[in-house]
């Protein structure tokens, strides 16, 4: 009897991993329970144990292989008395693996083209780098939050900060949002400039009233006195099948309230240019990460001065037909969304917000004079949600240009759901994008 | 309060101290009173609007607290907070002005009673939220440390605020990073209506740092004097490093909680009790007559701080309303 033992699945959004290392040989005699193998994500490295006991057959991937999908056989287990297996046709074809990896990674070249002095990197990098960058600028910047420290980061985002600016900058605190949150905003009204790392904003609710009664309002209270610099920032929306108190998009939440800024960049480039942004500025902001998109690579400038602006808007495509309005992992569904589309003869724009509060009305409306439709993309809940904001806006500045009523993709007006499917049905689509955007047209 | 007289901290020196200091002393909260006096009364005439939390009662705690304070150090507190800005020397005609939502008050008239700042005098509010103010007492702690500086957070809240979760999330990372925070529980036995009894288990509420290793002492919030002896002993532990330190002031506050609230929860025996045995203000008159201060001196004072008083509740009620331009203002720096 054999058992292929499968790459598994470390993290609810984990697609692939590394084998950094055996801790078995072929042949040797296991119990459950004894470790076979580490494994690095693109949160962690884990050690694998095995469920159950037997004698290792064959090692199917090689020590440092990356990108092996979650469910790929990478050892075959036999029983005890059993002969070690020579045959070489259970191998998996890790060339194709590394094909299609390098395929994935062409694409994306294709979209972003290397230029001098821009580097693939991951959204996750690129915010570390943010940091970093600014941390060497300025001493009164610090990070806290938890595991931000010594674990490197929940999400690995904070990786390596604690090494090169040691226990005084990177603060790992107790399990104590509202505390901390609060402990933030007195350190920024002390003139130091926190950057607050939730570990999802789910639980930034336990923070909330500190964000909003004290981080926000208090500049206006004070008659200009108590500025508030300090950034929020943490991974907001769905992850995959975590269910509905660690899924939900706050962005509307926080966009509601005057005296904060907020902030969702959706790219590399967007998340270094926006976070150094929103460190430097003398304002509160809230910003809006998404863990799907942290191990996205996408190419980046690699300048210590490159911002992006806070409140301004990008156009990720241009088009005249429909104008797609979106914010964080969104963009990138529009943008396929538009690529599709392009083949049925609708040419969309695509408008990547990367700020909510203060929203770049201009570009929004400039954007609906020309094309005359519009359709909003968010994975927050439709109601009281960005679209409807944005609907309202677009109906009071320009009614008169719009061919057809905005439609609103959104989730689903329901706590997300854990089932695979059920969860697919409440999260926006590509095909939802693509459908709202044939309606504006009249087109199907 | 008597039954708890012999637990709590008491000035043994009274006669020890210097006359000036003691004048001083008397003269602010003799200002702090008749401040909160004329507010009540502006208050009546409905010139003052919304909630107004008196300090009457309480005025020995910030007082002596303060006296012990160094250049530098930050205060905050809660919405009860017109004696704390006056002791640490804000002018009583920009209070004044805030509370009448004018716009030569310390928040342009957008703050009021409940939320007025000073960088300069180091007073970071004034927080509306029952013990918001105890995590960001708990931050501005964090910056002095962080900036290697040698000052101290005086970080004020009620006896109310006490039973909030984020007083003891902030007790726990206070005392685990050694912040220099010294938590004032200004214990004025009642949380709006409901008394310590009712509301709070457990017999002292400055036991409850124990868990978290943070010394504590109570002290006799009534006299000021023992306040400003404990605050130098929580004052040098801070400063040396050590971490924070809770002080419970036993103290008693004779109005309302708020100008609408008839008290109906205790009776007027009991206040009366109070005022007449333990007033923080009569306390050291008597004390300052025992040492030599003559009547005419005294009532110099009295004129004076009079004085003072209805200059600032004039130029709070002379002040013109904001601009309508200011609605927009403040909201975001940049």
């Amino acid at each position: 009897m054999t058992i292929e033992i499968l790459m598994p699945a470390l993290s609810p959004t984990m697609e692939e991993g590394t084998l950094s290392k055996w801790l078995v040989e072929e042949g040797d005699l296991i119990l459950a329970g004894d470790l076979l193998a580490e494994i690095e994500t693109d949160k962690a490295t884990m050690e694998v144990e095995a469920v159950e006991e037997g004698k290792i057959g064959k090692l199917l991937v090689s020590e440092g292989t990356e990108g092996i999908k979650v469910n790929t056989p990478i050892a075959i287990m036999i029983n005890s008395n059993d002969e070690l297996i020579v045959e070489t046709d259970l191998m998996p074809n890790t060339t194709t693996t590394e094909t299609q990896k390098s395929k994935s990674k062409d694409e994306t070249k294709e979209n972003y083209p290397i230029e001098p002095n821009l580097s693939l990197i991951t959204v996750r990098e690129a915010l570390r780098n943010a940091m970093a960058e600014e941390m060497r600028l300025d001493k009164k910047v610090f990070v806290m939050g938890e595991e931000v420290a010594e674990y490197q980061g929940a999400y690995k985002v904070t990786q390596g900060l604690l090494e090169e600016f040691g226990e005084k900058r990177v603060y790992d605190t107790p399990i104590t949002e509202h505390g901390f949150a609060g402990l933030g905003v007195g350190a920024a009204f002390g003139n130091l400039r926190p950057i607050v790392e939730f570990m999802t904003f789910n639980f930034a609710m336990q923070a909330i009233d500190q964000i909003i009664n004290s981080a926000a309002k208090t500049l206006y209270m004070s008659g200009g006195q108590m500025g508030c610099p300090i950034v929020f920032r943490g991974p907001n929306g769905a992850a995959s099948r975590v269910a509905a108190q660690h899924s939900q998009c706050y962005a509307s939440w926080y966009a509601h309230c005057p005296g904060l800024k907020v902030v969702s960049p959706w790219s590399s480039s967007d998340a270094k240019g926006l976070l150094k942004s929103a460190i430097r500025d003398p304002d509160p902001v809230i910003f809006l990460e998404n863990e799907v998109m942290y191990g996205q690579s996408f190419n980046c400038p690699d300048s210590e001065d490159f911002l992006i602006p806070i409140g301004k808007a990008n156009i990720e495509k241009e088009g005249n037909d429909v104008t797609i309005i979106a914010f964080s992992i969104m963009v990138g569904r529009s943008i396929e969304a538009a690529n599709i589309l392009k083949e049925n003869g609708i040419n969309a724009e695509v408008i990547n917000l990367r700020t909510l509060r203060p929203l770049d009305t201009e570009t929004i409306i400039n954007s609906v004079k020309k094309t005359n439709r519009v359709v909003t993309c968010e994975e927050g809940f439709p109601f009281s949600g960005i679209g409807a904001e944005i609907s309202a806006m677009i109906t009071e500045k320009a009614f008169d240009w719009l061919d057809a009523p905005i439609i609103r993709v959104t989730g689903k007006d329901v706590p997300m759901p854990y089932a695979a499917n059920l969860e697919k049905l409440a999260l926006p689509q590509v095909e939802d994008i693509v459908k709202a955007c044939k309606n504006v047209c009249y087109k199907e | 309060m008597n039954n708890i007289k012999s637990k709590i901290k008491s000035s043994k020196s009274k006669m020890n101290y210097d006359i000036d200091l003691l004048k001083e002393m008397y003269k602010k909260m003799l200002l702090i009173r008749r401040f909160e006096e004329k507010a009540g009364q502006l208050y009546g005439m409905g010139q003052i609007g919304g909630f107004c939390h008196l300090y009457i009662g309480q005025e020995a705690v910030v007082v002596g607290i303060q006296s012990a304070q160094i250049e530098g150090d930050s205060i905050v507190t809660s919405y009860r907070d017109h004696g704390h800005m006056i002791a640490c020397d804000m002018d009583p005609k920009g209070v004044m002005a805030e509370l009448t939502g004018r716009r030569d008050g310390y928040s342009k008239g957008k703050g009021g009673s409940m939320h007025m700042f000073s960088r300069e005098k180091g007073f970071f509010g004034g927080h509306g939220i029952v013990a918001a103010q105890v995590p960001i007492g708990t931050g501005l702690a964090f910056s002095h440390k962080y900036n290697e500086t040698n000052n101290v957070s005086i970080t004020y809240f009620g006896d109310g605020a006490a039973n909030q979760g984020q007083v003891y999330e902030s007790y726990n990372m206070a005392s685990l990073w050694k912040l220099p925070v010294i938590f004032v529980i200004e214990n004025n036995e009642y949380g709006m209506g409901t008394s310590v009894k009712r509301s709070s288990a457990g017999e002292n509420l400055s036991d409850r740092g124990k868990g978290y290793g943070i010394k504590s002492e109570l002290v006799d919030g009534m006299d000021v004097i023992a306040v400003r002896d404990a605050a130098f002993r929580a004052m040098s532990f801070c400063r040396s490093g050590k971490g924070p330190y809770i002080l419970e002031m036993k103290t008693y506050r004779y109005r309302g909680h708020s100008m609408s609230d008839p008290a109906k929860y205790r009776s007027r025996d009991e206040v009366d009790k109070i005022r007449k045995n333990s007033d923080p203000i009569d306390n050291i008159k008597h004390l300052l007559g025992k040492l030599g201060m003559e009547d005419k001196e005294l009532k110099n004072i009295d004129a004076e701080i009079k004085n003072t008083i209805s200059e600032a509740a004039k130029f709070a009620q002379d002040s013109p309303e904001p601009s309508d331009e200011e609605l927009f203002t403040d909201i975001t720096i940049n």
